[in-house]
């Protein structure tokens, strides 16, 4: 009878769990890959791109990745719908901040994020809604942190990273962040090979393509942030270099097992 | 009737406040403190009507502490300062307004010290020096005269005297005592009590 509990969000089920929450989760976990990785100079978000068709007319400069004011855009996993009302709200959020006059100031990173959440936490107690089927990777700067990594998730929960991963087979991309990134010695352009590095090995396709992958960084510059979203050659580079690092390391390999084979 | 009196030397501001209360033409007490500390280096000098004047600092000094405790780190004297201009509108629109003008001396670890202007009709200002009340008819043109960048605290302090001299001169309320304090890096510091020196005409 566990369809007693499936049709409510706001229902326990007996062993505590709240089914369409853990469902939302389990549809972000099929959604495309989006990882942040948090450097000394700046912060990245990296996304796969699934509408790949070359009949798609591509108006919209990034797909996956939103900005929502001067010092911070997103990523997002999950149904590309419910991103874009959550998407807005974020930006509605930070306006109001802003421009209602109450601070004249940029909103800071984690106000922002837990803003946010507590909307999609009133998803998981109200009546007759669902939840919303996104998770989130925000990257910001403001001036009491500096360069931030925040992810949310649909149940409501957030927390701050040096590097993260959510979306399909995200539980092994963070374990290959976790193995890989240095902390508190990782600068920019180190945390882009790294990107393209756990991307590589974590999406499920033979080869990256630049036309895969979208890659925004964002940085600081003369006192202000600046958010790019990195353009086709740029990404192409990126994986031109890995690709000819892993030719190197696999000849490296032959090599020494050509050696042993000799010796034996 | 009331003076406040406020002005920004090299890496601190000066302020000073008439210590009288006074209601219609009684003074009712002559050693009245109308800053309200918002947060470690925050200050706020209020005068205007009397009730208003506690009700106003206290909701904003509260609301300051309350940002605070929510998000760990403070607002900075820009940000205090539009808060407050906000609060002061929306009052001023609403069915009880508040009638109080007000001075906002801060000090921020990247911004240096800044001073805040604002009256009753909750306009804001950031300015270098500023002054409420009939007091400003007076002090301001000396300001005007002396006022200069950068100034030592000794050199702002010699200038607040030399205003509160023009006043007791010149104007005919008796404010005879003025409580001084400065905000710098290391907070908020009181300097005492300010009399007028005696003229010599």
């Amino acid at each position: 009878m566990a369809r007693r509990y499936d049709s409510r969000t706001t229902i326990f089920s007996p062993e505590g769990r709240l089914y369409q929450v853990e469902y939302a989760m389990e549809a972000i976990g099929h959604a495309g890959t989006c990882l942040g990785i948090l450097a000394n100079d700046g912060v990245l978000l990296a996304a796969e791109r699934r509408n790949t068709n070359k009949l798609l007319d591509e108006v919209s400069f990034s797909e996956k990745i939103y900005k929502l004011y001067d010092d911070m855009a997103c990523s997002v996993a999950g149904i590309t719908a419910d991103a874009n009302v959550l998407t807005h709200d974020l930006r509605l959020i930070a306006q109001s901040f802003v421009m209602s006059y109450l601070y004249q100031e940029p909103i800071p990173c984690e106000q922002i994020v837990s803003s946010l959440c507590d909307i999609k936490q009133a998803y998981t107690q109200f009546g007759g809604k669902r939840p919303f089927g996104v998770s989130l990777l925000y990257m910001g700067w403001d001036r009491h942190y500096g360069f931030q990594l925040y992810q949310s998730d649909p149940s409501g929960n957030y927390g701050g990273w040096k590097a993260t991963c959510i979306g399909n087979n995200s539980a092994n991309a963070v374990s290959m962040l976790k193995q890989e990134y240095k902390e508190g010695e990782t600068n920019l352009q180190e945390a882009l090979a790294l990107s393209i590095k756990v991307l590589s090995k974590t999406l499920d396709m033979t080869k990256l393509t630049p036309d895969k992958v979208e890659l925004a960084t964002l940085t600081r510059e003369n006192g202000k942030t600046k958010i790019r979203v990195l353009g086709f050659p740029e990404v192409d580079k990126l994986i031109t270099v890995y690709n000819e690092e892993q030719a190197k390391i696999e000849a490296e390999k032959k090599k020494e097992a050509e050696k042993k084979k000799a010796s034996s | 009737m009331e003076c406040l009196i406020g002005l920004q030397g090299k890496d601190f501001i000066l302020v000073a406040s008439d210590t009288m209360s006074a209601r219609s033409v009684v003074s009712m007490k002559q050693d009245q403190d109308k800053m309200f500390p918002l947060s470690d280096k925050l200050l706020m000098l209020v005068c205007g009507e009397s009730g208003d004047t506690a009700q106003f600092a206290e909701y904003i000094a509260k609301n300051i502490q309350l940002y605070k405790m929510r998000n760990g780190y403070e607002l900075s004297p820009h940000a205090a300062a539009n808060f407050t201009r906000k609060q002061l509108a929306d009052a001023l629109r609403s069915q009880t307004p508040y009638n109080v003008n007000m001075l906002l001396a801060g000090h921020d670890k990247e911004d240096g010290p800044s001073l805040y202007y604002m009256d009753y009709l909750a306009s804001l200002n950031k300015v270098p020096f500023g002054v409420h009340g009939y007091g400003g008819f007076f002090s301001l043109s000396v300001m005007d005269r002396y006022y200069q960048k950068d100034m030592n605290q000794d050199e702002a302090m010699k200038l607040l005297q030399q205003c509160i001299d023009e006043l007791s001169r010149r104007f005919i309320v008796n404010l005879p005592t003025f409580n001084v304090r400065v905000v710098n890096k290391d907070g908020i510091k009181n300097l005492g009590i300010l009399k007028a020196k005696p003229t010599s005409s």
